[in-house]
């Protein structure tokens, strides 16, 4: 991409997160409302300064909580949606059961992980594997699943084993199923660690925050946010980098 | 024309399918037929006979509920090797491009998989070579998007034949064209035949199409399917586009419509 194609990109986006947070800012003085409510973002920002040597570790903690989670997710979801992709059995077997670990809420699970495993990175991890794998497993499945039937007779008939539907079609057809559902599972991820450090850690963004409120600082709790929120931008437009150049087949 | 050993045989076929709701349809009834090595042959009937079922019994996707489906004799079992087969869809891979495409099925098959590392640059350029026969030179690195469906289904074509395949299925691989394309397609059609002598079953509900390209034409009834009629086109070759305004043409046409006639009543 030309640098001038991505100034032209990158701009839409850039001017509405600096309106929002001017809206916020300008809103907060208008009502004057107080900081032990909702700190202005200047506020925030200046907490985020201030404390920034405390905050890094905890955010890296986090994004590594989340990343080896969304890894599990990964894994686990690829194998699971590449088997209910190509059974129709094991699908009409197993995606009640998922549907029915999707619905229970993941947060309710961090006093069960907690009992199991402690408090420490490991019910975080668990949380963030559970709340992103769903989607990838769908829609991995959704891929395979759809392959055309002529296709597939096509290379039926040329003596093809399952292994070659799976590496000629069925993968490369489910990458962009992947990628998509890649860009909501990392942004749910972030949220499943936090929430899990919230109540079952004593590191991490979500652990801080609780501290900071706990001594009534709004504004560290608000930069710990924007924190997590700009960690969620950030590998959500690795991933999206990554899909254009992996799947550019599928834009056009 | 040699006929020791028909290359495709199907002996008194029937089959059912079971349908989603348990039913079963009665698909096939009693379809003899033999096809002799290097013969084009068209298959017309009425949506639904069961043209696709026949091609698909002589891939080896499935087998004969009654009767024996034979290729160079022996009893079909499982999928075959040595077929090639086209669709109405072309069914093109959209992340590869034209000649990726075409190559496919050497990196499939037995024995071109084994050596397609090894062997690449020959494979490319033979598949260079069906391009330019069916007029895509120039083509072979875009992506199918970026073709039109009439350069889709030359594509197609190329990727059915790439193997080098005995026996070539076609299942109405044209319908899906405009009528400048489609007879434009028979031509390029014709001449990879004349070039390759596979033998060919092509499916079709477009009984000039059935004409122009086969030696032999078979017509179905409706549901449960059978072969109820048989011509020999003696036509010469290479058919012309010219000639199907030619009263031997259209007699041909006309005298399978009027058996197809018979038939609905
Ligand atoms: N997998 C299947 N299950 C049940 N019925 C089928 C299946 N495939 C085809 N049929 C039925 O068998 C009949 C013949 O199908 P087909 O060979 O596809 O017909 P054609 O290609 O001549 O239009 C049709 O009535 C169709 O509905
Ligand atoms: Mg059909």
């Amino acid at each position: 991409m030309k640098p001038n194609t991505l100034l032209r990109r990158a701009f839409p986006p850039a001017a509405a997160i600096a309106l929002f947070f001017l809206a916020w800012e300008l809103g907060c003085l208008a009502f004057n409302v107080d900081e032990f409510i909702l700190p202005r973002p200047s506020v925030a920002i200046a907490a985020y300064f201030q404390w920034q040597e405390a905050i890094w570790p905890n955010a890296l903690q986090t994004l590594f909580t989340t990343l080896v989670g969304l890894g599990l997710a990964i894994a686990a979801g690829t194998l699971i949606g590449a088997l209910i992709g190509y059974s129709a059995l094991l699908y009409d077997a197993l995606y009640p059961l998922l549907v029915a670990f999707n619905s229970i809420p993941k947060a309710a699970l961090v006093p069960v992980f907690v009992i199991w495993f402690g408090v420490g990175t490991l019910p975080a991890v668990l949380i963030a594997f559970l709340i992103s794998f769903f989607p990838i497993a769908v829609n991995v499945a959704t891929g395979i699943a759809t392959v055309e039937p002529e296709l597939r007779d096509v290379l039926r008939s040329l003596g093809a084993s399952k292994l070659d539907l799976f590496a000629k079609v069925g993968f490369p057809r489910a990458l962009p199923y992947f990628f998509a559902s890649l860009k909501v599972a990392v942004t749910l991820a972030f949220v499943g660690s936090v929430v899990a450090e919230l109540g079952a850690s004593n590191r991490g963004i979500g652990n801080m925050m609780v501290i900071a409120s706990s001594r009534f600082d709004v504004p560290l709790v608000f930069a710990g946010l924007i924190v997590v929120a700009l960690m969620g931008i950030a590998l959500y437009a690795a991933f999206a980098i990554l899909e254009r150049r992996v799947v550019a087949w599928a834009y056009r | 024309m040699e006929r020791s050993q028909p290359c495709v045989a199907l002996r008194d076929v029937s089959l059912f399918y079971r349908g989603d709701d348990g039913r079963e349809v009665h698909a096939l009834e009693g379809v003899s037929l033999s096809i002799a090595q290097g013969e084009f042959v068209a298959i017309a009937g009425p949506s639904g006979c069961g043209k696709t079922t026949i091609l698909k019994l002589v891939a080896g996707l499935m087998p004969a509920t009654r009767g024996q489906v034979l290729i160079d004799g022996a009893p079909v079992r499982g999928p075959q090797k040595n077929v090639g087969m086209a669709f109405q869809n072309p069914t093109l891979l959209p992340w590869r491009s034209a000649l990726e495409n075409v190559l496919l099925p050497l990196e499939v098959v037995a024995p071109h998989r084994h050596h397609f590392r090894s062997r690449q640059r020959e494979y490319e350029a033979r598949a260079q070579e069906l391009l330019q026969l069916v007029g895509l030179d120039g083509f072979a690195n875009k992506p199918p998007y970026q073709l039109s469906g009439g350069m889709q289904q030359r594509v197609s074509l190329c990727r059915a034949l790439i193997h080098e395949p005995e026996i070539l299925l076609l299942d109405e691989p044209f319908a899906a064209l405009d009528a400048f394309t489609r007879e434009e397609l028979w031509g390029v059609l014709q001449s990879l035949w004349l070039a390759r002598r596979c033998t060919v079953i092509l499916v079709t509900h477009d009984l000039r199409e059935a004409v122009f390209l086969a030696n032999t034409v078979y017509v179905m009834s409706k549901r449960p399917g059978r072969l109820v009629h048989m011509t020999h086109i003696d036509l010469p070759r290479p058919r012309t586009l010219e000639q199907m305004f030619h009263t031997q043409f259209t007699d041909y046409v006309h005298e399978i419509y009027n058996r197809i006639g018979e038939v609905r009543v």
